[in-house]
């Protein structure tokens, strides 16, 4: 199968069925995610979007299907593979999910310290850079409690940043901000693809700035359960399926059924 | 004007029609109105019908429960195949079911129904290997974490290390001291009042000392500690999962057995069995004060019963004892910790587990262990 996958893929998904038990909450996923790309996720809120960035990211193994990095089947690996690749992986969670009893500076630290052999006067300037590089200089040491939710969110992405990951998952980064902190956000992730070449998956339920940064995507329908359109965002806005577009127009992913 | 309702079916058509004052507070004057109106609708609709008319002429007032009557009543009309009219509604209501209806209701939606009683046991009974299984899976890694470890292939954190040390060592020695030099106390006043009828008074001593070191130390400071650290180790790690920090771990290619769950382990299995050696000597002390101070048993032969029956077998066994508690204990925190759910009640109910799993785990263990070495002739 890995034949097919080509050079330039950082992430494929073949034919991922994603589940909770029984109950299957996205089905028949194939897309590749290539090497810089800007990837955007989007679909209706409860439509599986999170739930397939856990698969993708190697939280939650796929019911069915199959994830690829680069030509490594992902879930085929052994488990030290794995964490291998993980480690070059960093992830913003939607709620930051930072490690509450530690502080900011030692939240980024902690990776470093696990993984790296720096001094931890390296560390703590690494963590510190990392900080002010999402615009939290001078916060290095407050706990996750004593910052605000859009500051906890910056914070997690300094710390998906600590290992200077290949591949950066988002989920809803701009959900809960201002729309300048949004924007700002929105730059920074433009910013760090262009100057490190890190790939970019977004997971977005509105119609964010992202989009006009994004160049590939793949749509979630939560009603028929799998995608119904990829590709580029905005190739799809020209050509796409009419609820694609409604989606991108209207920023609405409901179905509204009729009373006569 | 009282709420009143009529449904009367024409031609196939169903017309479902409320007039009066249906605000909550008229309605609270004649309970289970809409109770009545929306079950009456519900089971007209069958034989012919094969549309629904919703109107409400000479309506006075209406507020959500009129509104919720006619929704259940629209829903069902939808999923049946019917078509429902509206449009005989007044300004304000209409749109309101129409974006009610907009989105259809999804089968994920859906909750299961509240089980019975024989289905509740059937399930419980039914998990049962799942559970086992899960613990064994559990155990297993936690095993290969700790061979990791001694092999230098894996680090822990060494920050959670020396917070486990101080946690369930320093700071608890005060509630140890009480706890064990009260036992101390009643097992001396208990015997003593046995060992009167003979006159053996002396041999409290002996009493005091051999059940302290072999197994109530043991036992007192497992509890202690199971109440104390054991429900800590699950709250800790049970928000950790709630608030996803052990899927931040995990997504750096951190093992969160390695990271959190090894150095609480290690950590209780140092601990323990020094607590314990603490408790058999602050137990000791208990039963000294009553044999010198009350029973007039003078120091020196206290001492000298003491040391004649307490031999060193019966402090490895104890100590063999505060080692497999301590096991326990972790095992059963962590494991409440890492497997407990995303909610708040979830870690409630993952930290009462851990307790009362671990006391539990440490009776049986207690009871296999003296059973062994009773056979063995210890
Ligand atoms: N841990 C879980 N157990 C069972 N079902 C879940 C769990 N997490 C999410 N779901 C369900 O999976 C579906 C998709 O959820 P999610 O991936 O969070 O959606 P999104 O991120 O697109 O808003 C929802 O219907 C939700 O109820
Ligand atoms: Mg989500």
């Amino acid at each position: 199968m890995s034949d097919a996958i080509a050079d330039n893929a950082a992430v494929t998904a073949q034919n991922v069925t994603v589940a909770y038990g029984s109950r299957v909450v996205q089905s028949g996923l194939s897309f590749t995610v290539r090497k810089g790309d800007i990837f955007i996720i989007m679909g209706g809120s409860g439509c599986g979007k999170s739930s397939l960035l856990r698969v993708l990211m190697g939280l939650t193994p796929p019911a069915q299907g199959a994830v690829y990095y680069g030509k490594e089947n992902f879930w085929g690996a052994p488990v030290k593979e794995r964490e291998a690749i993980m480690r070059r992986t960093g992830v913003m969670f939607q709620s930051g999910a930072l490690w509450t009893s530690r502080t900011l500076a030692e939240n980024v630290a902690l990776p470093l310290e696990y993984y790296t052999s720096l001094s931890p006067r390296e560390i703590r300037d690494i963590a510190a850079f990392k900080l002010a590089l999402v615009g939290l200089a001078g916060f290095e040491d407050f706990y996750p409690s004593e910052i605000s939710g859009g500051m906890r969110k910056r914070a997690g992405l300094a710390r998906a940043l600590a290992l200077d990951p290949d591949v950066v998952y988002f989920d809803e980064p701009s959900a809960g901000l201002d729309p300048v902190s949004a924007a700002r956000l929105d730059e920074l992730i433009l910013q760090l693809r262009d100057t490190l070449g890190m790939t970019v998956v977004v997971v977005t339920h509105e119609l964010a700035s992202i989009f006009t940064i994004a160049n590939n995507s793949v749509f979630l329908d939560a009603k028929t359960k799998t995608m119904i359109a990829g590709g580029d965002p905005h190739e799809l806005l020209k050509s796409g399926p009419d609820d694609v577009v409604e989606f991108l127009t209207r920023g609405k992913g409901r179905d509204r059924g009729g009373i006569a | 004007m009282q709420p009143t309702f009529d449904i009367t079916a024409r031609q196939g058509e169903l017309v479902v029609s409320a007039s009066g004052a249906w605000e909550k507070t008229s309605l609270a004057a004649c309970p289970g109105t809409c109770e009545t109106f929306t079950s009456r609708a519900l089971s007209a609709m069958q034989g012919d019908v094969r549309a629904v008319r919703l109107i409400a002429p000479e309506l006075e007032g209406w507020d959500s429960p009129l509104l919720a009557a006619f929704h259940t009543i629209a829903r069902e009309a939808f999923s049946r195949g019917l078509s429902v009219d509206v449009s005989g509604l007044p300004d304000g209501m209409a749109p309101m079911l129409d974006m009610a209806l907009a989105v259809p209701p999804r089968d994920q939606g859906v909750k299961k129904t509240e089980p019975g009683f024989l289905e509740m046991l059937g399930e419980k009974c039914l998990a049962w290997p799942g559970i086992t299984l899960d613990v064994v899976n559990f155990i297993g890694e936690v095993s290969q974490s700790m061979a990791r470890f001694f092999t230098g292939r894996a680090s822990c954190s060494s920050r959670d290390m020396w917070n486990v040390l101080r946690e369930c060592g320093v700071d608890a020695l005060p509630i140890v001291t009480l706890t064990s030099l009260l036992l101390g106390l009643i097992l001396a006043f208990v015997s003593s009042m046995q060992l009167k009828l003979f006159g053996a008074e002396i041999y409290v001593a002996s009493l005091v000392g051999v059940s302290m070191v072999r197994v109530m130390g043991p036992v007192l400071t497992g509890i202690v500690l199971s109440g104390r650290t054991g429900a800590s180790f699950a709250a800790v790690i049970g928000s950790m999962q709630v608030n996803e920090e052990v899927d931040a771990l995990t997504g750096f290619g951190i093992s969160p057995t390695d990271f959190l769950v090894l150095p609480r382990v290690l950590g209780l299995a140092v601990m323990t069995p020094l607590l314990t050696l603490y408790a058999d000597v602050a137990g000791m002390a208990g039963g000294f004060l009553v044999g010198v101070l009350m029973l007039g048993i003078a120091p020196a032969s206290y001492l000298a019963n003491t040391l004649e029956f307490l031999t060193m077998s019966y402090v490895w066994i104890g100590l063999l004892h505060a080692l497999v508690f301590g096991f326990i204990i972790s095992l059963c925190g962590c494991y409440q910790g890492i497997r407990c759910g995303r909610n708040a009640s979830a870690v409630g109910r993952a930290t009462t587990s851990a307790v009362v799993s671990s006391i539990v785990g440490i009776i049986v263990a207690t009871s296999v262990i003296t059973i062994i070495f009773t056979v063995l002739d210890l």
